[in-house]
């Protein structure tokens, strides 16, 4: 009889979406407050939710996609979790508390979470429909990309970010000939300065991969499928296949349809609920305080303080420091907070470029405000936390870069 | 009149570990001061070692004679006869050109503008035969006395206060009295830093026999600090303090009054005179600055004590009367009976290696050849021994006026040798002027840059360098020595005496046909031995026959050498026999004290100049060597801490010190070792090694009006602050070229130049220097906005061929030094330039003090922190001190001072108590 009264006490919560944030959201809210809810996550891809991150090793060959699965089959079967796969939530109505799927079922909820995640931005040019031009988000297209095997496949991978960088190396990995062509005059300029880009463009093409800065892509060229590309200035390369990695959307169609508030994405507070209440937005689908995140820490960390408010817990969220990982093996690039700096800060900068090192702390006041370190992350982490955490760090200054004074031999 | 016994080689100077000779070292002398030390050295790693025969050191060296091996690189050597082309640059020449050039420059000069229009100007590093060829060149053959030597600037008060006092330029003792006296007075040295070797030895017969020292000095400098008794008097005081000992040992009935009758005149007239000056301990109180405590003890101990040395050095003779306080301090010693005795004489520590051999020559403007001056009878007699053709038939000018009638223009034509006027002069600024004037200019040398050869010179002549030259010196107690080549003349440098020859012959003089330096010699032997009869002091007759054999083998004598005899004298006068005409040593009453200056609102402190113990003159091959430049490293300005905190110098800042006739940029070391109101500099920095540091520039050109020689001791000079927004160093493969407004100076470092810098320049501008000493652009870089620090290194493969670090406040450079050392770095060293952490503990050992074993102040700290109590257990345990021991009385300090020392002194203290 208890437990029956605690199933029938279970508020019933739809997740829609089951990538890397409503998984650590489940997680989070089953750990918390094991038997609140009745909960179903609404994931669009086939398969169980994957670390998306780990896509580009998929690629590269080292690991397959099983092994970047969150969590196993039987995981999603426990007490209180149900998902369904291959089914996409299609309209929520906010006034009856219902969400229609694809497959015209509808699902009544008391509390919706809207965990959709991004749109891979394809651009708006001419032949960017060819067949050979792929995105690179989700399992579907990392597999068609595997099927590119040999010397001969020629690739052209357009966007100089992290994601760009990743598939980049991931097909250089699998031997093909790859282009990296990014408009900027440096590759990741939202992480990297000038100095810190140069060296990492070296690093990546000593991974055999091909630069090209300031190549704005006109067109698209083939007869029926890819044959090359075409950069505004002029300069044209033969490709088999492109790839599109100029960034990402939030997903908020479905917060649009609903007629939350949005901007570029689900407008939520600092409880991470919508302009309706009942609806909550997390990860690359939300727009916190003016900022939609790409990057999984943010969903993590939102996904945590939803899980605790919703467990009843006091928490709130007020931004994420974001932080940047490259994971290009043997190219170590962290990126973390005010990068750049102001005239207001003053930074501390040690490069080696022969080495591939370079190192940058962006200091205000006493205290760290931002942080570069390509070739050696050694102390990242740390880093990280005094950035977040805000802290005096005028007594460590001088062994902030370089870590404590090695130990005289007794 | 002789002490007629050569004085013994005193076996117990002998070192138990001296290495034994090797058969393939040559044995020569030091090049560097007046002692005048003997060296075995060898071309290659053996390099120079003490000369355990030589009687000058008996196997010692110095801090300096002991780097020796690191300064005979032929980096920045002349090695080609240059010619200045018309858009000023070198271009080379062969000798038959350069010769000519010379040759007819100075015949048609003297055809046009007579031979007073034609100068020389010699060093005292020139050896016995160079000189002498020079000298007869000009007084015989070219026919003017303007001969003269940067002694002039070093010792022409002692010559002349020597020739009034004893008739000639005689020292009377020797070596050996500072062995044997119980009393050892030092006037005006330093000689821990400048004499250390003889230094040694007094604090050797301190040690042993318990002689007492006496220090007076304006300074309290090291020597100062091992004395019994320092007398830190007023500059321009010492006539007043040795008035008022000789009223005192008149008083005291101390006087030698069998001596005085016998073998002098003129007492009781000098008696009266210091009674004016000095007639009592208060008076002498009064005049000097000094307690009358310290006063009485110290006349007590100079009356008390038979065996007295009174040894003096530039502290006496740089000054507008330095001539007086020679003879001042000569008449203490005459009146006692106290000259050229064993342990007993006034004694002249020569600053130069052959200050002496010059004199003899006669290499001064103000005497002819061979301690004759320009009497007629002299002018005659060396006109027929010489066969000359034109005969000076008067005195020539001295430095300090031959620069001035250079800048009249009266004289057109200058032939430098072997020295640096443009800096080593007093208002050197105006003398490398005047150089611009003149229609000839010839530098004959052994660099290709120096701030005289850069103030204008017209044709450079390549000339041997120590190592390579033949010849011989005299040191401060009349010992000739050989100095032989050990090493191969590079390109085609020859010997300074080959190249005057060369001159004058080609003038069409007869007289110069020298086939070797032992010609030059014998007849500079025969001349002193020529219609002498005893009459002149200066007699080496004895080697007017030498074979060339002989010459090559001779052993270190002291003058005078009869002839007819191979052996010398240690000492004169002890039984009177002076070169006076009456044969009396003659009392010489001192002017009432004065300085050449006043200070002044403008000019309120005195500017003290002189020597530190790792370098030597302008720093041509001292300046070259890594060990010595890390004793003291940049130019600087010593202050008492009042006037620092009067005119805001802070300690380890920068000093601008400005006197009437130039400023300099140095950095201020704020010290005890002032008294207030007087600063000191030394001397030894040029434009070839700091931006601003020209202390010659600084200095008054007023002169001592027997001797001619400036006060460079005490010129009003004024100190202001200075800030740059940072300071640091560079290390670089190559010398560098520093902006314009950039405070520097060139350290020696091995495999390459070390800079020391400051300056306001933008970042930018600093990247651009940077850029282009650079050799490559593999660069790694720490840039600190926090700390406003720069640095980084310039890599080519492995090897750092630039580093520097930049900052507020100047980086430490102990492990950048380390790592430019190496040929390859591994990349953990490569990263701690930019982290400056080595992870091994010798990284910063502290300022170097002991330049033999390179050890710093801290391993020294912490060896005293260990349980050394002494200079001998810190030379136990880190060997620190036990070679040269020219860090002796800095270690001794670090004893002193270090609360380790003072905290187990007082625990024994209370132990016996309880």
């Amino acid at each position: 009889m208890t437990g029956l009264q605690v199933s029938n006490s279970r508020e019933k919560l739809v997740v829609v979406g089951a990538g890397m944030a409503a998984t650590r959201f489940v997680e989070e809210l089953t750990s918390r407050a094991p038997n609140a809810y009745d909960i179903l996550v609404v994931g669009e891809e086939p398969q169980l939710a994957y670390n998306r991150v780990l896509l580009s090793s998929v690629l590269a060959g080292d690991l397959s996609v099983d092994d970047i699965e969150l969590k196993p089959r039987h995981w999603w079967r426990a007490p209180g979790v149900s998902a369904l796969s291959g089914c996409k939530a299609v309209e929520i109505d906010a006034a009856a508390r219902r969400v229609v799927l694809d497959n015209g079922a509808s699902v009544d909820y008391s509390k919706v979470v809207l965990a959709t995640g991004s749109h891979a931005v394809r651009l708006p040019i001419e032949g960017a429909d060819l067949p050979g031009v792929h995105t690179f988000r989700d399992v579907q297209d990392v597999e068609a990309l595997s099927r590119l095997e040999g010397k001969g496949a020629r690739a052209v991978v357009i966007g100089g970010g992290l994601l760009g960088l990743e598939a980049a190396y991931g097909l250089a990995r699998r031997g093909v000939d790859v282009t990296l062509a990014h408009v900027m005059d440096r590759l990741m300029e939202r992480q990297l300065d000038a100095a810190a880009a140069d060296i990492l463009r070296r690093l990546v093409e000593e991974k055999g991969v091909r630069v090209l800065l300031n190549a704005n892509t006109a067109r698209i060229n083939g007869a029926g499928r890819v044959e090359g590309v075409e950069f505004a200035d002029g300069r044209t390369i033969p490709a088999d296949v492109v790839i599109f990695a100029v960034g990402i959307r939030p997903n908020a169609d479905l917060a649009r349809q609903a007629g939350l508030d949005v901007g570029r994405g689900a407008i939520v507070d600092d409880g991470l609920e919508t302009s309706e209440a009942g609806v909550f937005a997390i990860g690359e689908c939300a727009e916190h305080r003016g900022v939609c995140y790409g990057l999984v820490e943010p969903a993590y960390e939102q996904g945590r303080v939803l899980a605790m408010r919703l467990a009843g817990q006091n928490a709130s969220y007020g931004g994420s420091v974001v932080s940047t990982n490259l994971k290009v093996s043997g190219v170590r690039v962290f990126s973390a907070g005010d990068y750049l700096g102001d005239d207001d800060s003053r930074r501390i900068v040690c490069q080696d470029p022969r080495m591939g090192i370079y190192r940058k702390l962006v200091m205000r006041g006493d205290r760290l405000v931002g942080a570069i370190l390509v070739g050696d992350t050694n102390g990242a982490a740390d880093f990280l936390d005094l950035i977040r955490s805000g802290a005096d760090i005028s007594s460590m200054r001088d062994e902030l870069m370089f870590g404590a004074p090695v130990q005289k031999a007794a | 009149m002789f002490d007629g016994v050569e004085a013994p080689a005193p076996n117990e100077y002998l070192q138990a570990d001296a290495s034994p000779v090797q058969a393939t070292a040559t044995r020569s002398t030091c090049p560097y001061c007046g002692v005048g030390c003997g060296v075995l050295a060898s071309p290659g790693a053996k390099g120079v070692i003490g000369d355990p025969a030589h009687p000058a050191n008996f196997s010692r060296l110095c801090s300096k004679g002991s780097a020796l091996d690191e300064t005979l690189g032929l980096e920045g050597r002349l090695l080609y006869p240059m010619r200045r082309q018309a858009d000023g640059a070198w271009a080379r020449v062969d000798w038959d050109a350069a010769l000519d050039e010379a040759a007819s420059g100075l015949r048609r000069i003297i055809d046009q503008y007579g031979s007073d229009s034609v100068a020389v100007y010699l060093s005292g590093q020139l050896l016995t035969e160079d000189y002498y060829v020079a000298n007869k060149l000009m007084k015989g053959f070219i026919g003017s006395a303007n001969v003269d030597t940067n002694s002039r600037l070093c010792m022409a008060s002692t010559v002349a206060g020597h020739k009034r006092a004893f008739g000639a330029d005689v020292v009377p003792g020797c070596y050996e009295d500072l062995d044997e006296a119980d009393l050892i007075v030092l006037v005006g040295s330093n000689a821990a830093w400048c004499h250390p070797v003889l230094f040694q030895r007094i604090m050797r017969n301190k040690e042993e026999r318990g002689a007492r020292l006496v220090v007076i000095d304006t300074r309290r400098t090291v020597t100062a600090e091992s004395a019994d008794l320092f007398l830190q008097l007023a500059p321009g005081a010492d006539q007043a303090l040795f008035c008022g000992l000789l009223v005192h040992l008149a008083k005291t009935a101390a006087f030698d009054d069998d001596y005085i009758r016998r073998h002098t005149e003129g007492l009781n007239d000098v008696l009266k005179a210091a009674r004016t000056i000095a007639p009592s301990i208060e008076a002498t109180a009064r005049s000097t600055g000094l307690r009358e405590v310290d006063i009485a003890s110290f006349f007590e101990m100079f009356a008390e004590t038979p065996r007295t040395v009174t040894a003096f050095s530039q502290g006496v003779n740089q000054s507008a009367q330095g001539t007086d306080k020679v003879n001042a301090i000569i008449n203490c010693h005459l009146a006692t009976g106290r000259v050229g005795k064993p342990g007993a004489s006034p004694f002249s520590l020569t600053g130069q290696p052959n200050a002496m051999g010059g004199r003899e020559v006669g290499g001064l403007a103000n005497s002819l050849a061979a301690h004759m001056g320009f009497d007629a009878e002299s002018i005659d007699r060396v006109g027929r021994f010489w066969n000359a053709s034109r005969m000076s038939k008067r005195e020539g000018l001295k430095a300090v006026q031959m620069f001035d009638a250079i800048a009249r223009g009266d004289i057109k034509a200058l032939w430098v040798v072997g020295t640096n006027p443009a800096a080593s002069l007093p208002n050197a600024n105006a003398a490398r002027a005047a150089l611009a004037k003149l229609e000839l200019f010839i530098v004959s040398d052994n660099v290709m840059s120096n701030d005289t050869i850069n103030g204008g010179a017209h044709l450079l002549l390549p000339a041997h360098a120590w190592g390579e030259k033949s010849g011989t010196v005299t040191n401060s107690e009349r010992r000739i020595s050989r100095q032989r080549a050990f090493l191969p003349a590079p390109g085609e440098t020859r010997a300074d005496w080959s190249i005057f020859s060369d001159v004058a012959r080609r003038m069409g003089f007869a007289g110069f046909d020298y086939r070797s330096a032992a010609d030059v010699f014998r007849e500079h032997a025969a001349l002193s031995v020529f219609e002498n009869n005893g009459a002149r002091a200066f007699n080496i007759g004895g080697f007017a026959r030498l074979s060339d054999a002989e010459y090559d083998a001779l052993e270190p004598t002291q003058w005078p050498i009869q002839a007819g005899e191979r052996t010398g004298r240690a000492r004169l006068f002890a039984d009177g026999g002076f070169f006076s005409q009456s044969g009396r040593a003659k009392f010489v009453a001192p002017a009432t004290p004065s300085l050449a200056t006043q200070v002044t609102e403008d000019f309120p402190l005195r500017l003290n100049t002189g020597r530190i113990r790792d370098q030597w003159h302008t720093m041509t091959r001292t300046g070259v060597s890594p060990r010595l430049a890390r004793h003291l490293a940049e130019p600087f300005v010593e202050i008492g801490a009042a006037d620092a905190d009067r005119f805001g110098i802070e300690d380890g800042g920068f000093a601008r010190v400005a006197t009437p006739y130039g400023d300099c940029v140095l950095r201020a070391v704020v010290t005890d070792r002032q008294p207030v109101g007087h600063i000191f500099a030394p001397i030894h920095w040029t434009d070839e090694t700091a931006a601003h540091a020209r202390i010659g520039a600084l200095v008054a050109p007023f002169v001592d009006p027997f001797s001619g020689q400036p006060e460079s001791k005490a010129t009003p000079a004024i100190v202001t602050p200075l800030r740059f927004a940072r300071q640091g160093f560079f290390l670089s493969r190559r010398p560098m070229a520093l902006p314009q407004g950039v405070w520097w100076a060139r350290i020696a470092v091995a495999n390459g130049f070390g800079y020391r810098v400051a300056g306001d320049l933008q970042d930018d501008d600093w990247a651009e220097t940077i850029r282009a000493a650079a050799a490559s652009d593999d660069v790694i870089q720490l840039i600190d906005e926090t700390k406003d620090l720069l640095s980084g290194a310039v890599f080519v493969d492995d090897r750092a061929t630039l580093i520097w670090g930049l900052a507020p406040l100047s980086p430490p450079w102990d492990l950048a030094l380390e790592l430019f050392a190496l040929e390859r770095l591994d990349s953990s060293e490569r990263l701690s330039l930019m982290s400056g952490r080595s992870g091994r503990p010798s990284a910063n050992d502290g300022p170097l003090v002991c330049s033999c074993f390179s050890v710093g102040q801290k391993k020294i700290e912490a060896a005293i922190a260990q349980g050394c109590r002494s200079v001998t257990d810190i030379g136990q345990a880190i060997r620190a001190g036990s070679n040269c021991g020219s860090c002796r009385p800095e270690i001794e300090r670090l004893i002193k001072v270090s609360p380790a020392a003072r905290s187990s002194t007082n625990r024994t203290t209370t132990g016996q108590l309880a």
